[in-house]
């Protein structure tokens, strides 16, 4: 293993919506040496992988257990949804969590409500809504 | 009974249209403000503009008294979280939902959602028993058990022709339950009945089991 790494152990990791978020996640994995496999419904929107970009973008939606299958998930570490819709994000999380028993899944929720019952269910859930509006509250400071 | 129609789309309408005639008390959730308008004004004030997936929304129109929640928006993972909102969040004792796409309806099982409708595999098995091509059709599926109720054409090439059932091995877990003949009309198989080219032959049998009952009756 090349110095300087952060990691221990390689990672297989499964992004769905190669959105600003998803991209950046997958730059990030792939930099600290994880196997990383991205996938969105848009081929343009892989623009914004960096060229020493070295996983996988794979044109498909993720709701498609086929489209997951080919992406790896079923030997995948950790599955992330981040894409634009909060119930695609949710239905292939619960795809991976429970069909394809990932150990780790986490799922991007906008609607604070859904986010909240998807979290009591038993998903492993961030709300941006939730946490932008309190990092701007703290910001604002008093 | 109360029912909370999601998504007034073709299906939406159609089904709202029925369940109204059936007299039940049925409101539509539909986002689009046009289709809105033209449900409003053919079937009576029985839609709600919206989005059939936020808790808002669903408390607005009266979510906990529902009896029955039916998703049908042409989008899967939307017809998903309608019915999981309204189970989980406001204890609507029944949630249907419409899956356009055929793979999904395990994932829907899986996750709790109590009857799916696929529209697009009961195109399919119309289209089956339409076109004669197709050897074997499937009629029904019997739930949770993986059997299936199956319709075998018996055609000229097939092996079977002028033997008796006793005489021909059938896969374990299929049944045969009914021989129709034009001639001899509708008979319950016996170990003697002799197929005959033109039979049809209705039988019960595991999912697994069907590629090999068609091999036993059709010889392909």
């Amino acid at each position: 293993m090349p110095r300087g790494y952060s990691y221990e152990v390689e990672m297989k990791v499964v992004i769905m919506g190669c959105g600003r978020v998803g991209a950046r996640l997958a730059a990030m994995l792939d930099a600290e040496g994880h196997k990383v496999s991205i996938m969105d419904v848009d081929p343009y929107s892989f623009r914004r992988l960096p060229p020493e970009f070295n996983g996988t973008a794979l044109v498909g939606n993720g709701i498609d257990m086929d489209v997951l299958r080919k992406a790896g998930i079923e030997e995948a570490d950790v599955f992330v949804s981040v894409t634009q819709g909060d119930n695609r994000n949710v239905m292939s999380a619960q795809i991976a969590k429970y069909i394809f028993n990932v150990p780790k899944v986490v799922c991007r929720i906008y609607d604070p409500v859904r986010e909240e019952l998807y979290h009591t269910l038993g998903l492993e859930t961030i709300s941006p809504t939730k946490v932008g509006a309190h990092l701007l509250r703290e910001a604002i400071g008093v | 009974m109360y029912i909370i129609v999601a998504g007034g789309g073709k299906v939406g309408y159609y089904l709202t249209k029925a369940l109204l005639s059936e007299g039940h008390e049925v409101l539509v959730i539909e986002r689009d403000a046009k289709k809105c308008d033209n449900i409003n004004e053919e079937l009576g004030s029985v839609a709600v503009r919206g989005d059939a997936c936020e808790a808002t929304t669903l408390v607005e129109v009266g979510t906990g008294r529902a009896e029955m929640v039916i998703a049908v928006t042409g989008d899967d993972e939307d017809n998903l979280v309608v019915c999981q909102v309204a189970k989980h969040m406001f204890h609507v004792p029944r949630t249907i939902a419409r899956i356009n796409n055929p793979k999904n309806e395990i994932v829907f099982k899986k996750l709790g959602i109590d009857v799916t409708v696929s529209s697009t595999n009961l195109i399919l098995e119309h289209i089956e028993q339409e076109v004669p091509t197709h050897p074997l059709t499937h009629l029904l599926t019997l739930r949770g058990d993986g059997l299936e109720v199956v319709d075998v054409r018996i055609t000229p090439d097939s092996t079977v022709v002028g033997k008796p059932l006793r005489e021909i091995a059938l896969p374990a877990d299929s049944v045969l339950a009914l021989v129709i003949n034009r001639e001899r009309g509708v008979q319950i198989p016996t170990g003697d009945t002799v197929f005959r080219v033109g039979d049809q032959v209705v039988a019960v049998t595991k999912e697994e089991a069907e590629a090999a009952l068609r091999a036993a009756l059709t010889g392909g």
